[in-house]
């Protein structure tokens, strides 16, 4: 699967890119260049030769491990690359780790008191966080948290002025890593507003996911059983019904989780979280093709992977599926 | 099996020390003397200030790097910088500058002649071994091209001795001393060059007042005091936070909660807000920019009729769109430069909102029944203009009134830059933020007909005139102040009347911060970011 997703996707991206009008030669001059400079420097760049061309060396760069190099910053992509990428997943992770436990539990007290008022509170709860828009519910949370409140930093992942020294540029690793607990607590202050932010939507659809799965099982002949064997409630919930259930809603996890590393623009932009989303989102705005060709397809290859995982992971909660078995 | 129990376990786990976290999350940071933070839009692209184009570039290079010469404090005007003095041949092709001694680079290098000859042999000659790291785009642009270009205008620049640089010129150019002044002309050592051509836009040496620390992209960009600073007692601050924060609305937040000591780029619609908070203050200074209507006079279209243009002219209310759009920060536009630039014609009278000698002027031109036109707007928010289909709303609005019909349409800053280049519209706002502070970096660039050759025609207006063109080109010829007062003066007159443009407004640039900050210069309309006298005092 990975191999033929990739092909299309650079196929895809390379041809939209070359298809959008505007000049990558002009975004580098500015608006004060001559048509000549302009001219000059898109020959210079292999912007003039034939789009097929282009599109076979760009390949061939990709298989011998090159990514490109910025037209902006002239900086190769595989080295700007991976603070964007750790600051994303660092977000996203955390985002996904408030969607898992507060989604699940929602869920899982929705199914358990179906048809009261804990499930429609808890429905209507998710209804709400699938349509609230991400950048107004950033807005508010820097507003209330931020401003009002003064509990929470509103922006950014570390507090400037401490001038901490990233190794892994995963800010949690790299504090505990250097055994600067201020340093670790000051980066999970900053995490909190972004992350709730990010983490309601696919809370949202774990909420949901969960429930009518949980339903399902709830009804089923096994359960029956177990409670007439009298199992307590809590087991029958959290170890019989939950790990029976748990198939559709780790597939949803799994979607959400490719959607947050890919999507997250709104987020990084209103927290100003520095990630590969307004990384590839500036280098649209500048036509700067590798950096969006090679990010994109490095997005495509995380989206490809985390799916692979989650793939993987059936087989391990459900000893009845079996690869490669039938 | 147990994947259950530990899951709830770790789950709990983490939800309990998350909450000791945030209990005694710290806040101990102001231990390493004054710091400053100033929050802006975008990151910055290169920290070597020949390479770049931009705002947000140049604002930290600033810093970090001096120039020959340098801005006054008070207006846009010269005065010495690494240079102390300097004169000029009779002839006006011969510059040379008798340069500030004992000055050194970051990296302890010294600053003399040489290293002034080696910049600029660097910037120009594209067989310099060093001229890497990209385009230098303003060389080119402020000095007519490179070494061999035909319009290129500087012969030789050479050490006379160790304090004395020579510049011969081809011809003499008007704007000579205001371009050297400019941010992307800073020296930079030549040491750090000849190590690194390329590296020089990541690890920046210069004379200026703050050294280099650290940039994290898309983040944070660290400058420390340079304490060898040759301007002595300054700077103030001890390290300096230039901080990337895209959206307007969430920097404003952070500068309310403290966060953040400096903001630019305020939403119009903020600034009421600023002003009733006690802790925050707001610079109010009219910006070196103007935002414009250009008609495309190449197309066939009604406004190809000067009286049409006029009429045009007559029934847009700026007064409307400052209030609106603008939320009052910006004034009035009636020349196509501002009044804080010389050579400002204070006697062009501006075509006032009047809709009847609109509607007479086009019944006099034949278009009594009005027509219609296609408007570019810009969909991106840009330094002059925040809003860019707002405005075109008003004027849309405005224009109705007289019977002509306007379809707005809008495309992202990249394509909206090829269509307009390439002289797609028929009508099209723009704008532009001056470089020098001269007035040629306007009147030239944006009107003249050597800049209508598409597809990256800077005058969209594809305007000709070949009068204005006589007075441009001698005044840019010219070094004699009080001559080119008076060209730039007849030239606004030309171009009042010819009616090329609506001129909109001269935007505000937004920049608000605490009031324990002080000493900053933020009201001047180039070095609003320079921070060497700036100081906090809490």
């Amino acid at each position: 699967m990975l191999i033929p997703v990739l092909i299309g996707m650079s196929i895809i991206t390379f041809s939209i890119v070359h298809a959008i009008p505007g000049d990558p030669a002009k975004a580098i001059l500015g608006e004060k260049a001559t048509p000549e400079a302009v001219a000059q420097l898109k020959e210079s760049m292999g912007l003039g030769k034939p789009l097929f061309i282009q599109y076979v060396d760009y390949v061939k760069g990709i298989l011998s491990g090159d990514l490109g190099t910025s037209f902006i910053t002239k900086t190769s992509v595989a080295e700007e690359i991976g603070p964007y990428l750790a600051a994303t997943m660092e977000l996203s992770f955390a985002a996904m780790v408030i969607a898992v436990f507060f989604g699940m539990n929602l869920g899982i007290l929705a199914a358990w008191r179906h048809n009261t008022g804990v499930d429609y509170t808890a429905m209507v709860i998710a209804i709400i966080g699938v349509s609230v828009p991400v950048f107004w519910l950033g807005l508010m949370e820097q507003w209330v948290f931020a401003q009002d409140l003064s509990w929470l930093p509103s922006n950014g992942r570390i507090d400037a002025r401490m001038g901490f020294e990233p190794i892994t540029n995963f800010y949690f690793i790299d504090a505990l890593i250097q055994g600067d607990f201020v340093a670790f607590g000051d980066a999970f202050r900053h995490i909190i507003l972004p992350a709730v932010a990010l983490g309601t939507i696919p809370m949202a659809y774990i909420a949901r996911m969960t429930r009518s799965s949980m339903l399902e099982v709830m009804r089923s002949d096994y359960i029956r059983t177990v409670r007439a064997k009298g199992v307590s409630e809590f087991l029958i919930i959290y170890k019989h019904t939950l790990r029976n259930a748990f198939i559709p809603i780790l597939t949803v996890f799994g979607l959400q989780m490719g959607l947050l590393l890919g999507g997250a623009i709104l987020t990084e932009t209103i927290f100003s979280w520095p990630g590969i989303g307004r990384y590839v989102y500036e280098a649209i705005n500048n036509r700067d093709y590798p950096v969006i060709q090679s990010g994109i397809l490095i997005i495509a290859f995380i989206f490809v992977m985390i799916n692979l995982i989650v793939d993987l992971l059936y087989a391990w909660i459900d000893p009845r599926i079996q690869y490669g078995k039938e | 099996m147990n994947m259950r129990k530990s899951t709830v376990i770790g789950l709990a786990l983490i939800f309990v020390f998350s909450s000791v976290l945030v209990a005694c999350g710290s806040k101990d940071a102001s231990s390493n003397g004054k710091t400053l933070i100033w929050g802006r839009g975008a990151d910055t692209k290169s920290l070597d200030p020949a390479q770049v184009t931009d705002g947000e570039s140049l604002k930290v290079t600033k810093n970090i790097y001096d120039t020959l010469v340098d801005y006054k404090e008070e207006n846009t005007e010269v005065e010495p910088g690494l240079a102390e003095s300097w004169e000029t041949s009779k002839d006006q092709k011969t510059w040379t500058f008798h340069l500030k001694k004992g000055v050194k680079f970051q990296d302890g290098s010294d600053f003399n002649a040489e290293a002034v000859v080696f910049n600029f042999e660097r910037w120009m000659d594209k067989k310099n071994p060093y001229h890497k790291g990209g385009e230098f785009p303003y060389y080119g642009y402020m000095f007519g091209g490179y070494k061999g270009d035909k319009g290129h205008v500087i012969n030789e620049v050479k050490a006379v001795d160790e304090n004395t640089v020579q510049f011969t010129l081809k011809e003499p150019q008007g704007p000579f001393l205001a371009n050297i002044a400019m941010p992307p002309f800073a020296i930079a050592s030549p040491k750090a060059i000849k190590k690194d051509p390329e590296g020089l836009g990541k690890h920046p040496v210069g004379t200026g007042p703050f050294t280099f620390e650290k940039w994290k992209k898309n983040d944070t960009i660290t400058l420390k005091k340079n304490k060898d600073y040759w301007k002595k007692g300054f700077p103030k601050l001890d390290k300096v936070i230039f901080k990337s924060m895209p959206d307007n609305s969430a920097r404003f937040t952070a500068l309310q909660s403290g966060e953040i000591d400096v903001m630019d780029g305020l939403n119009p619609d903020d600034a009421k807000t600023v002003k009733q908070n006690s802790k925050l203050k707001l610079s109010e200074q009219q910006g070196m920019n103007v935002a414009y209507l250009a008609f495309n006079m190449d197309k066939d279209t009604p406004v190809k009729d000067k009286k049409v243009r006029q009429a045009l002219n007559y029934a847009v209310d700026k007064q409307s769109i400052i209030k609106s759009v603008y939320a009052g920060l910006a004034t009035p536009a009636i020349n196509p430069m501002p009044d804080s630039i010389w050579g400002f014609n204070k006697n062009v009278k501006d075509y006032s909102f009047d809709l009847e000698k609109a509607k007479k002027l086009l019944k006099e031109a034949g278009y009594e029944k009005g027509f219609k036109l296609e408007l570019y707007a810009p969909s991106d928010p840009r330094p002059y203009m925040p809003d860019g289909r707002k405005v075109a709303e008003v004027i849309q609005s405005d224009w109705k009134k007289i019977g002509v019909d306007v379809k707005i349409v809008s495309y992202d800053w990249q394509t909206y830059l090829d269509r307009t280049g390439k002289g797609q519209h028929e009508a099209a706002l723009f704008g532009w933020s001056g470089d020098n502070g001269d007035p040629d970096n306007f009147l030239y660039v944006l009107l003249d007909k050597d800049n209508t050759r598409t597809p990256d025609a800077g005058n969209i207006s594809f305007y000709k005139s070949d009068s204005l063109h006589k007075d441009l080109i001698k005044a840019q010829r010219s070094t004699d102040k009080n001559e080119r007062t008076k060209l730039y003066e007849d030239a606004q007159e030309i171009i009042k009347d010819d009616a090329p443009w609506v001129p909109l407004v001269h935007a505000t640039p937004g920049i608000a911060y605490q009031s324990y900050v002080k000493n900053g210069n933020f009201t001047h309309p180039l070095n609003n970011d320079k921070l060497v006298k700036m100081d906090i005092q809490k």
